[in-house]
């Protein structure tokens, strides 16, 4: 049994999802003044950030949830490859990327179980 | 909308505006500017992403078992993307809390420098400081971006309401893109359902890309997307954590390596 059903959704949002997200924002309202956008320590912790939000990127497509994970893998990897083409040949528009990611997606679904 | 609002304040915006832009606006109230702000959310390429994006992270409430209103309401008090993503994917997943609450503080991190960054641009000397809370929890990506843009042109003065306005709107579009998701991923053939789960992918993947600018972005973000994978499969505990802080690190070794080897 799922500990979720036990603390009660609500208290968990708050508690895993609110506080560690607020926290940063307060603490930049006491900070205010005084730190530099691109010292050493901010540029290192952007990374950390940047990566893990990669992984859930990549876990995403290749271990998916529910119904993406009825779409062949190679059509999933394909479709990402070429949305991520589109967005860099199309002036990096992320609206370029997501249509032609997404045409690929179910175009390259319906080709496979053809 | 315009209103007036009597004659001190009149002549104190007179006497700003000959001091810069000759720009003919009549005076307004922080009612009015704060609907400024919403109009430029409207009017704004982040209005329609984050409909996509919300399309994406209400159809994963939907798929995790999550109601409507806990998306929503995490919309609302988390109202970070990319958290938001991590946070129903992982609890839907059953991780342990605590790696939950690290995975979703580590991926807000960004917000620091950005509240950092955007409150002094809109502090007046007489702006009290539980004024900022509410513009500070408002910051996110797409507020910062634009705010950052659109303030210069703007009188300090009216500043803050102008970024909650424009906040709050960008918040609209998500709840519409959290509820259209949610509704759609429980009525949706699989296909299409399928497609609705993979808008949350594809779209952070171009937009971190366009926002990993510096060498030390770009290694992260590649040195990210192979080790999340890889670490899950050979189930690695707390998968998530350890992909940020090795692909993260590596990602800053390297870049200080050649930094040094300038």
């Amino acid at each position: 049994m799922n500990a979720v059903a036990e603390l009660g959704p609500y208290l968990v949002l708050i508690l895993v999802g609110f506080l560690p997200t607020e926290i940063w924002r307060m603490l930049g309202v006491v900070a205010m003044r005084g730190v530099d956008e691109e010292s050493e320590l901010v540029v290192w912790i952007r990374a950390i950030a940047v990566a893990v939000l990669a992984g859930v990127i990549a876990k995403l497509t290749l271990i998916p949830p529910g119904a993406l994970a009825g779409i062949p893998a190679p059509v999933r990897v394909g479709a990402v490859a070429i949305g991520l083409l589109a967005f860099l040949l199309v002036r990096r528009s992320v609206f370029a990327g997501v249509a032609a990611g997404e045409a690929a997606l179910i175009g390259g679904t319906l080709l496979w179980n053809w | 909308m315009i209103v007036r609002t009597g004659a001190i304040w009149d002549m104190q915006v007179a006497g700003h505006r000959m001091s810069s832009t000759p720009t003919p606006d009549p005076p307004r109230s922080a009612t009015a500017i704060f609907f400024d702000g919403m109009r430029a959310s409207a009017t704004s390429v982040f209005s329609y992403v984050l409909i996509g994006t919300y399309i994406g992270v209400g159809a994963l409430g939907h798929d995790f078992g999550f109601s409507l209103i806990w998306a929503m309401l995490s919309t609302l008090l988390v109202w970070v993307g990319p958290g938001q993503v991590i946070l129903i994917t992982t609890l839907g997943g059953g991780a342990p809390y605590l790696e939950v609450a690290l995975a979703v503080g580590l991926s807000s991190v960004r917000l620091f420098p950005m509240v950092v960054t955007l409150l002094p641009l809109i502090k007046t000397p007489a702006t009290r400081y539980r004024e900022l809370l509410l513009p500070a929890h408002l910051t996110a990506v797409s507020m910062w971006v634009e705010a950052l843009r659109l303030l210069p042109a703007r009188p300090r003065e009216g500043r803050i309401a102008f970024c909650n306005g424009l906040a709050i709107g960008f918040m609209l579009a998500a709840h519409l893109g959290t509820v259209l998701g949610f509704q759609l991923a429980g009525s949706l053939p699989p296909l299409l359902n399928a497609g609705l789960l993979f808008l949350t992918p594809m779209s952070f993947l171009c937009s971190t890309t366009r926002n990993a600018r510096l060498l030390v972005d770009r290694l992260a973000l590649v040195f990210g997307l192979v080790l999340g994978p890889l670490l899950a499969w050979w189930q690695v505990g707390l998968d998530l954590l350890w992909t940020g802080i090795i692909g993260g690190t590596a990602a800053y070794g390297l870049y200080r390596l050649r930094e040094a080897l300038r």
